[in-house]
């Protein structure tokens, strides 16, 4: 597996991460050096064996429902760049 | 209902349609935080640091979300996966804090199941359809945004961020906008049966994407299209309507359907495109590292099988067992509050022969009162037991069905019981033949040209004796035994 410019740049947009044609090139070799060595991996035979969900044996624990959370307002805008009358404020976004 | 067709100027049309329902889950907390859950609070005061996505805060589940969508899975007959497993939807928007909304792609909770719809329940003899469900997963809510507020921004609430969603999936099984909307009713009730959502629509607790697409009979799936977040069952229908319409009028104009996302305008009628980016479906799905899989133990899908319900289709056969009739079966299963109050009318009623009665009581009787008084059977006036008590009274003979609707319109206005109104006042019906005969005697003798007549063979006439001893008992005469005694002093 081995992504081309073009799908540096997909990805990049897709992550909303601002990268320049410049540094899009350097990245394609780069992500294509980890994609090669992840794809290694590929070699071993892993016929008949389960995956591996966690690398400790757990499971997940359920939470009791109850409130015990919320009513922290201000904590929550508190980094907000912008919040109006308990909202947080955005540019405007309408499709 | 299969049968319905849109007849094209190239022949008819078929439509096929699916729908993913979005159903808010019941529960106090949100699905990954101990945040409140309930409708209509101050913006943001029911955000935790979990759901507004600060750095480092780590969702746990609530275990009543999870089994709440084992139960509706239950309840809808569906496979259950003792395994699943949390992923991450990846995508951005202002509402959505994370980056990512925490989905189940790969492992839903709840796998293949069906839903029996008939388009008319209250005709015995509608049709009666089954409708495949492809899967239940658990997802949490995005927050919502308000743009009407500000000249150049949109204001964010996350209060919904994070509330538990229950996403029932189903096949591409419904043929008509007519099965859709019984689907959703079906759909909603049992929700409402089982607890696990409130059904409450205007409110946004259920919501529904509608997949439509067209083909001629027998052909392969046409290009469906996604109309979405349409939030009421009229709507719902009218969307259908209208897609397939615009459909075939693009396909007979010689053009394709592009595969696509719309949105319904139900102010117009019409469905219009939601022009996004074309990789904006792009979702990049993975499995969410930050929660193990949910394993569900024997104790817990026992736990959650015994506490179901009785279900509605298992009522309304109950009910058709005990002589109710097919119309008042369906009324009284069509919501949960109803047929909880006609159970505890039944069992304080203690008759099961007097079933019918008591369901045609409720629904011409109590609806009707209802309806006067714009209360729901919730805020009764007359409690089941009450409603029962007075239907004891009909079948012993004290009240005549006359006598009943008076003493019901007391119960209505004061709350009080039928016993206690039938004494105070004197409203019991007499059946004592002496009383009865005396009252008969003044009567033909007041009336002595008619009863001429009738004995001239006039046999109508009878009606009129029959009410002028009623009248002259205020209602109160045992309406067989004031036939028998008129009969034969007439005779």
């Amino acid at each position: 597996m081995s992504v081309d410019l073009a799908q540096v740049k997909k990805i990049a947009t897709l992550a909303r991460i601002a990268v320049s044609d410049r540094q899009a090139e350097a990245l394609v070799p780069e992500l294509n050096n980890i994609l090669h060595w992840v794809e290694q991996l590929n070699e071993v035979d892993t016929e008949g064996v389960a995956p591996l969900e966690a690398v400790v044996p757990n499971r997940t624990r359920l939470r009791e429902d109850a409130v015990t959370d919320g009513g922290i307002r201000d904590a929550v805008l508190a980094n907000a760049p912008a919040a109006e009358h308990g909202f947080f404020a955005v540019p405007k976004v309408i499709e | 209902m299969a049968n319905y067709i849109i007849e094209g100027d190239t022949g008819p049309w078929e439509l096929v349609i699916g729908l993913e329902v979005h159903a808010q889950v019941t529960s106090n907390a949100k699905l990954f935080s101990g945040a409140a859950t309930s409708f209509g609070a101050e913006p943001n005061a029911q955000v935790s640091l979990v759901d507004a996505a600060m750095p480092g805060m780590l969702p746990v589940v609530n275990g009543e979300c999870v089994k709440q969508a084992v139960r509706t899975g239950l309840a809808l007959g569906a496979e259950i996966h003792r395994w699943s497993r949390f992923d991450r939807k990846n995508y951005f928007y202002a509402d959505l804090p994370q980056g990512y909304q925490i989905s189940q792609l790969y492992h839903p909770i709840v796998g293949e199941g069906a839903l029996e719809v008939q388009a008319d329940e209250k005709n015995p003899d509608s049709a009666v359809r089954s409708i495949g469900i492809e899967r239940i997963h658990l997802e949490q809510d995005a927050g919502k945004l308000i743009h009407d507020q500000h000249p150049t921004m949109s204001y964010v609430d996350l209060n919904r961020s994070g509330v538990a969603l229950m996403e029932i999936v189903s096949k591409p099984d419904m043929r008509s906008p007519e099965e859709a909307g019984a689907y959703v009713k079906k759909l909603r009730s049992i929700l409402r049966y089982v607890g696990s959502c409130d059904g409450n629509m205007e409110e946004g607790s259920m919501r529904a994407d509608v997949n439509v697409s067209v083909r001629k009979a027998n052909a392969p799936f046409g290009t469906r299209c996604e109309i979405k977040n349409v939030n009421s069952v009229r709507f719902i229908q009218a969307a259908i309507e209208y897609e397939a319409r615009r459909q075939i009028e693009v396909l007979e104009g010689g053009g394709a359907i592009v595969q696509e996302t719309r949105l319904f305008d139900p102010d117009r009628g019409e469905t219009r495109s939601l022009r996004s980016k074309e990789d904006a479906h792009d979702y990049r799905y993975f499995p969410d590292p930050d929660l193990l899989p949910i394993e569900l133990s024997d104790e817990f899908l026992s736990e959650c099988r015994d506490s179901l319900p009785e279900l509605p289709d298992a009522k309304r056969a109950r009910y058709a067992g005990l002589g109710v009739s097919a119309y008042n079966a369906a009324v009284l299963t069509a919501e949960v509050e109803t047929a909880r109050y006609f159970d505890a009318a039944l069992d304080a009623l203690a008759r099961p022969e007097l079933a019918n009665d008591a369901a045609n009581w409720v629904v011409a009787e109590l609806f009707g009162a209802l309806n006067r008084i714009g209360a729901n059977v919730e805020a009764s006036p007359v409690a089941p037991a009450q409603a029962a008590s007075l239907l004891r009274l009909v079948a012993d003979g004290t009240l005549s069905k006359t006598l009943a609707k008076q003493v019901a319109e007391v119960m209505f206005e004061t709350g009080g019981d039928p016993e206690k109104i039938v004494e105070e006042r004197g409203l019991r019906q007499t059946s004592d033949t002496g009383a009865i005969e005396a009252v008969i005697a003044q009567v033909l003798a007041a009336n002595e040209t008619k009863v001429a007549e009738y004995r001239g063979g006039k046999d109508k006439l009878f009606g009129f004796f029959v009410g002028q001893t009623m009248k002259a008992m205020a209602g109160k005469g045992n309406p067989a035994v004031v036939n028998e005694l008129l009969k034969k002093a007439l005779g």
